[in-house]
């Protein structure tokens, strides 16, 4: 018949530091696997939309003809999905949660434009290339 | 014969994790009878079989419930796999039993706090859940979550851990077991956590077996049920042995869970032991169709996966049946001729998983 | 590694005598599950020493069943449940709901009636 043997786990933790972390003034520290956000490197982005029919949410749209992949942040479950499947592998899933926000916005990243870099000879092929597709799109 | 009235317990009540209404027809002080009411987090997961296919509706069977989590991946995975008849890799079948002890200790910790929170032990709550950190710090850095994984498919895993993690995860774990010796000998020896425990709730083996009580609530009774003795998965290459008591009140199952988290330490020692190498998955191309039942152990008790496919990527029917569902006549029977203080811990004892029964 | 899995077809009239044989010979109750498929298809699973059999039977749409609860009490949640979500006729059954055991907006919506 014990009395008070939870004595020695409450003496111990009356001298040691506190269990807890001091958030925010002291940051969290996330692993490396962790799954927080999903961010996009649009130059490499060919807007094959393989990414946007594998997402389970429906959370990722590609628009081709305005050269757009946009996200809505909070329907997206960090599944990892569209990371596998891209083929060109422009996605990675980064480490921090997103910040709370107050409505629900889609982000959008729009492809950088060819004409935009100065003197180069791809702008050039790229104009005529460009010009071909958006009438057969 | 004294006067009855009628209380209503819950759905809002500080003990609960989550709501179910209780009607308790009291005659001064003592419980007559009880009615159940639930259906306050139905969501209706079973009907989105029809939107998603059976590849995607892996997120959805996870996000049941968030304590059992791995496991309703892992049955509905094999559930879907036996049904097409795909062998997936043995390594793959021990990282699952591996994240799926894991879940088990996790689990088992969570339900010690509450017992203790019940009864108002605010200290020993506060502990137990700090030792449970230590496991959700293993799986964010094995899998990426803490509370749901997101790595089962149908094929296999999808992220492989290397042998060093996996000594890593067993050191940790023996690190621990010094911590959780002191903090399972409160709830086993001192004298007020046993005063709230022995003779609460008692049900005798015969009962057990007719209400069809499952997981530690019957085995608490003396029932032998233990659905990994069927060597699903990894467990025909690991030796246990199901833990039984026979006194069947409250304090019976606590030392039933209790028992089962140094099982579960040992089971993972073994697994780390034996694990093969190998690939983790194999590539699934054809549709399901054909029916499969699966039985799996949650913590909770036998879950049940029946799984229908007809041949298009889109399944009929998925139909789970959870150990909670299943344990709530033994609790009706358990709440008659209790007392009213009594019957916040006859509810925790059978681990109430509500938004497991109510999908 | 793979269950053995028996499904044995019955007809709905010798449910309650095929299932106070399973209760004779020591069976517990483990599960029902109902499936539209033109009409209803039940299977009832029943489980001895880590042994699962299960009893099948189709139904139409307006035919009326008698519930086992009287010989296996946990079935009522089961039966009260299909009433719920489906419209499945039971009768007899030991603890009614009523189609009130779920609060769903609209009545039997696995079963839309329009």
């Amino acid at each position: 018949m014990g009395v008070f043997k939870i004595g020695k786990m409450i003496m111990r933790s009356l001298f040691n530091k506190p269990a807890t972390l001091m958030y925010p003034v002291i940051p969290r520290v996330y692993t490396e696997k962790t799954r927080g956000h999903i961010e996009v490197d649009m130059d490499a982005c060919i807007l094959c939309g393989i990414c946007s029919k594998k997402c389970p949410t429906h959370a990722i749209e590609v628009d081709r003809n305005n050269k757009t992949w946009s996200i809505a942040r909070l329907q997206c479950i960090q599944c990892n999905c569209c990371v596998e499947y891209c083929p060109k592998k422009c996605l990675y899933m980064k480490n921090t949660y997103s910040p709370a926000t107050t409505e629900k916005v889609r982000e959008v990243f729009a492809k950088p434009e060819a004409e935009a870099k100065p003197a180069a000879p791809a702008a050039v092929s790229a104009a005529p290339a460009a010009a071909e597709s958006t009438p057969t799109a | 014969m004294g006067k009855k009235t009628i209380i209503p317990f819950g759905p809002q009540h500080p003990v609960l994790p989550e709501p179910i209404h209780l009607d308790l027809v009291m005659e001064d002080e003592t419980v007559v009878e009880a009615i159940p009411s639930i259906g306050f987090i139905h969501r209706g997961l079973e009907k989105l079989v029809e939107k998603k296919e059976f590849t995607e509706y892996v997120y959805v069977a996870e996000r049941i419930c968030g304590i059992c989590s791995f496991m309703h991946g892992m049955g509905y995975c094999q559930s879907v796999e036996n049904g097409m008849k795909v062998e997936i890799p043995r390594r793959a079948e021990y990282l699952r039993v591996i994240w799926a002890e894991l879940s088990r200790i996790h689990s088992h910790l969570l339900w010690l706090g509450l017992l203790a929170d019940g009864f108002g032990f605010e200290s020993l709550f506060m502990h137990s859940w700090r030792l449970r950190e230590k496991i959700l710090d293993i799986f964010e850095a094995t899998t990426g979550g803490r509370v749901i994984f997101s790595v089962c498919k149908v094929g296999g895993v999808r992220r492989d851990m290397d042998n060093e993690t996996l000594k890593g995860i067993v050191k940790t774990l023996e690190g621990m077991e010094a911590e959780m010796k002191e903090l399972t000998d409160v709830f086993v020896e001192d004298y007020t956590v046993k005063s709230r425990l022995v003779g609460v709730g008692r049900m005798s083996y015969q009962e057990a077996h007719d209400l069809g009580a499952v997981g530690p609530m019957g085995r608490a009774s003396g029932l032998v049920q233990d659905m990994r003795t069927l060597g699903y998965s990894a467990y025909d290459d690991l030796e246990f042995e199901p833990i039984i008591e026979t006194a069947g009140d409250s304090y019976a199952r606590t030392l039933v869970r209790i028992r089962e988290v140094y099982q579960s330490i040992d089971l993972i020692r073994q697994a780390v032991a034996k694990i093969p190498d190998g690939e983790v998955s194999v590539p699934v191309k054809a549709n399901p169709d054909a029916e499969c039942f699966e039985r799996l152990e949650q913590p909770r008790g036998e879950v049940i996966y029946y799984t229908k496919g007809i041949g298009t990527k889109f399944l009929e029917r998925v139909r789970v049946r959870t150990p909670t569902f299943a344990n709530i006549p033994p609790m009706l029977h358990c709440l008659k001729g209790c007392d009213l203080a009594d019957v916040p811990m006859i509810v925790l004892t059978i681990d109430p998983c509500i938004s497991c029964t109510e999908r | 590694m793979f269950e053995k899995q028996t499904i044995v077809g019955i007809e709905p009239a010798e449910l309650l005598k095929k299932a106070q044989q399973l209760k004779d010979e020591g069976y517990r109750l483990v599960q029902i599950c109902a499936n539209k498929v033109n009409g209803f298809e039940l299977s009832y699973s029943f489980d001895k020493d880590h042994e699962m059999t299960n009893l099948r039977m189709t139904i139409g749409e307006e035919e009326e069943i008698m519930s086992i609860s009287h010989i296996f009490f946990p079935a009522f949640l089961y039966e009260n449940e299909m009433k719920d979500l489906f419209g499945i006729k039971i009768t007899n059954l030991v603890l009614d709901f009523n189609g009130n055991l779920y609060k769903v907006s609209e009545k039997t919506p696995w079963n839309p009636k329009n």
